[in-house]
């Protein structure tokens, strides 16, 4: 269904204003545009997390959707035993058939790391539920600890730029892939400042016969150390700088959905962003250059996947 | 009352078969010995069109809870099975579970928790989760495996609360008895239907289930939970004096037996409970007065009824099947000890810690534990003070 910005801007937000994320944070940017054009009843399901804490601190609810939170590796889980019971009483007439559609929400850390056991299950037997990553590198809901999605040389609290050791040493988990690799019927990768792709990446997920999955970037400008109001530039940049490309996976078929005119150098993100900062001194700029080499590797992989080649 | 059919199962069948008729809308559970008869029992009924649940054949048992959490929130009856490890890894979602006040069934087999690696017998998995606001319900054989299971849902409904019922690892599960069950209407008109008040799934009427507390409503959501719990032994009567009244098997929270006059007693959950009349029906043969209480009900603690029916006792010998590594004794124990000093009982009580791993309970040990009891409750006849904790510490065997 093509989308008509100024009618999906003017619906009632289904996560309301009144909570308590900070100012620029990527999330809520994320989250409204995604419910913006679920126009079918939603129940959401919220990981441990940023988002979680700041929406639903008791007796205030910044939701009017059902919502509801486990703990902070089962979102998945524990959406697909609601999907499971949605699915079980409206076959035996129960409830009446209402369409209604299941989406969990979790953090990095929460998808990439602790809760990837709970997710790679729920995607095998087909739950039909729509399963986004908000991902913002790191665990900052506990105060920016890195996590398996923090990049190659970014400081963080458990990878601090120290005397000896510049930051994270390991370059990050291709999830997206290894959530393809479960041959669901759709995959995608995305970010808040291209918001009609993710707006079309929602639709085709919820359409979709079986589970789906979005991996959405989502600056923090308290982890990422950037002004509170460069939000969308950051991801803009990302999808430029290709270290963020957006591409879908649609019934296995890999589909290239955003190419730079000109690919940027990734030292130009490393420069926007204070987590990086260290990585402009002189010794380490081979952290630089391995950042680059493995930027420019996956991106290669991607266009042969995307028969960009 | 109807006529029940007499059938001869295992445990774990007889349970399978409760789920069956109870035909509950979402079962989500894991296989783990010896709890996988129950699920994979179940899943045939399922695969025959016998029941209309949806079963989610989940990759853990973490995940089991946390489904069973996502499906009891959005409103129909869950139930789950597991035992030990199993247990251990869903853990922290069974407190989510009871603290959101869900009516989940769980159908439990009692088996010891690693290391070393044993399938076998003890009550250390249920006694370690015994502070996670579950009700836990014990049974003697299978035929109270069977009717625990049936009770369980309106027990749980009931009390807003989770509620855990539990065999013996392979002395019940993988025993086969003499039962009698249920016709399937019978069941069915048992438990009734459920309504739940607030599901997930109305989205015309969004709610929202798990917010974060700070500590100015923390403790006022525990003390909810508190409040729950003290009206569990009242449901837990009610329904099973209802039980009674259908089946001729009445239930409380424990079952006094020979206990009125009894001079000595033995306090035990479970199978044992099975082993230790016959002992006291041969020890009455010789004219000892001996009784025996048994605990169906665990948690809620029945303290009163404990401290009522113990508190003329001269002596006491309470079992426990699970140890409290550097406490004062098993859990079963310092239960029955603090309702006996709160109730103003006198009784002498000795902790016997047996069975762990599967080892085998005989009637000679129970035996030599009355033996025990009846010397410490003749003056001068042993010493009672001086190796009492040494005493605690040991098997009977």
């Amino acid at each position: 269904m093509p989308i008509n910005l100024k009618e999906v801007a003017n619906r009632q937000d289904k996560l309301g204003p009144g909570h308590r994320m900070c100012a620029g944070c990527g999330e809520t940017i994320i989250v409204r545009e995604i419910l913006s054009v679920v126009e079918d009843p939603v129940v959401v399901a919220d990981a441990t997390g940023c988002l979680e804490v700041a929406t639903s601190i008791f007796p205030y609810n910044a939701w009017r959707v059902p919502w509801i939170h486990n703990a902070f590796e089962n979102a998945s889980s524990t959406l697909a035993g609601a999907e499971a019971m949605y699915r079980s009483l409206v076959r035996q007439g129960k409830i009446p058939e209402k369409n209604t559609k299941f989406i969990a929400f979790g953090g990095d850390g929460a998808t990439y790391d602790i809760g990837l056991q709970w997710i790679s299950g729920c995607l095998e037997r087909g739950h039909r539920m729509l399963y986004v990553c908000l991902n913002n590198e790191a665990y900052m809901n506990t105060g920016i600890q890195r996590s398996s999605a923090t990049p190659l040389g970014a400081s963080t609290t458990t990878s601090p730029a120290g005397e000896v050791i510049p930051g994270k040493p390991q370059w990050r988990k291709p999830l997206t892939a290894i959530i393809a690799a479960h041959k669901i019927p759709f995959v995608a990768q995305a970010a808040p400042h291209a918001w009609r792709d993710l707006m079309t990446k929602t639709q085709k997920a919820l359409a979709a016969d079986g589970p789906s999955f979005i991996n959405v970037l989502a600056p923090c400008p308290r982890g990422w150390r950037h002004d509170s109001n460069e939000t969308i530039q950051m991801t803009k940049l990302a999808a430029d700088t290709c270290i963020w490309p957006l591409f879908e996976v649609e019934s296995g078929v890999w589909k290239l959905n955003y190419k730079p005119k000109e690919k940027k150098p990734i030292i130009e993100w490393v420069k926007s962003q204070g987590r990086f900062r260290h990585l402009l001194q002189p010794a380490n700029q081979r952290v630089v250059d391995q950042l680059q080499a493995k930027v420019d590797e996956e991106w290669e992989e991607l266009l042969k996947l995307c028969g960009e080649t | 009352m109807v006529k029940g059919k007499v059938v001869a199962l295992d445990g774990a069948k007889a349970v399978a078969e409760a789920m069956r008729q109870m035909n509950p809308d979402v079962v989500a559970a894991y296989p783990i010995t010896p709890q996988t008869e129950i699920v994979q029992t179940f899943s045939q009924f399922v695969a025959d069109g016998k029941v209309d649940t949806e079963f989610i054949p989940v990759e853990s048992e973490h995940a089991a809870m946390s489904a069973c959490v996502g499906a009891a929130a959005a409103g129909g009856r869950v139930q789950t099975a597991t035992t030990s490890a199993g247990m251990a890894l869903m853990w922290e979602v069974l407190y989510v579970a009871a603290s959101t006040r869900l009516p989940i069934v769980m159908h439990f087999v009692n088996r010891a928790l690693s290391a070393p690696l044993n399938i076998h017998c003890d009550h250390s998995d249920s006694m370690g989760a015994r502070d996670a606001g579950w009700i836990h319900l014990f049974a003697e054989n299978a035929q109270e495996a069977y009717d625990n299971a049936i009770q369980s849902v309106r027990i749980a409904e009931a009390c807003m609360l989770p509620v855990l019922h539990t065999q013996d690892g392979f002395i019940i599960s993988h025993g086969v008895e003499r039962l009698q069950i249920l016709p399937d209407q019978a069941v069915k008109d048992f438990i009734g239907t459920y309504k739940a008040e607030h599901p997930l799934l109305d989205t015309d009427h969004p709610i929202m289930v798990g917010p974060v507390d700070l500590p100015d409503f923390y403790t006022e959501h525990k003390r909810q939970q508190v409040d729950a719990m003290e009206k569990a032994p009242q449901v837990i009567r009610r329904v099973g004096q209802e039980y009674g009244t259908l089946t001729g098997r009445t239930y409380g929270l424990v079952e006094p037996y020979k206990l009125d006059d009894a001079e000595v007693a033995i306090v035990v959950l479970g199978s044992t409970a099975g082993t230790s009349k016959v002992v006291v029906d041969a020890l009455r043969g010789k004219g000892v007065k001996a009784g025996l209480l048994k605990l169906r009900a665990f948690r809620p603690f029945p303290a009163q009824e404990v401290a009522v029916a113990l508190r003329d006792k001269v002596a006491v010998a309470v079992l426990d099947r699970s140890m409290s590594f550097g406490g004062q004794g098993g859990p079963v124990f310092l239960e029955t000890c603090a309702a006996l000093y709160n109730g103003g009982g006198r009784a002498r009580a000795i902790n016997y810690i047996y069975g762990l791993g599967g080892r085998d309970t005989t009637p000679d040990q129970i035996e030599r534990a009355f033996q025990e009891i009846l010397n410490i409750s003749t003056p001068g006849k042993a010493p009672v003070d001086a190796d009492q904790s040494e005493r605690g510490r040991q098997s009977p065997g």
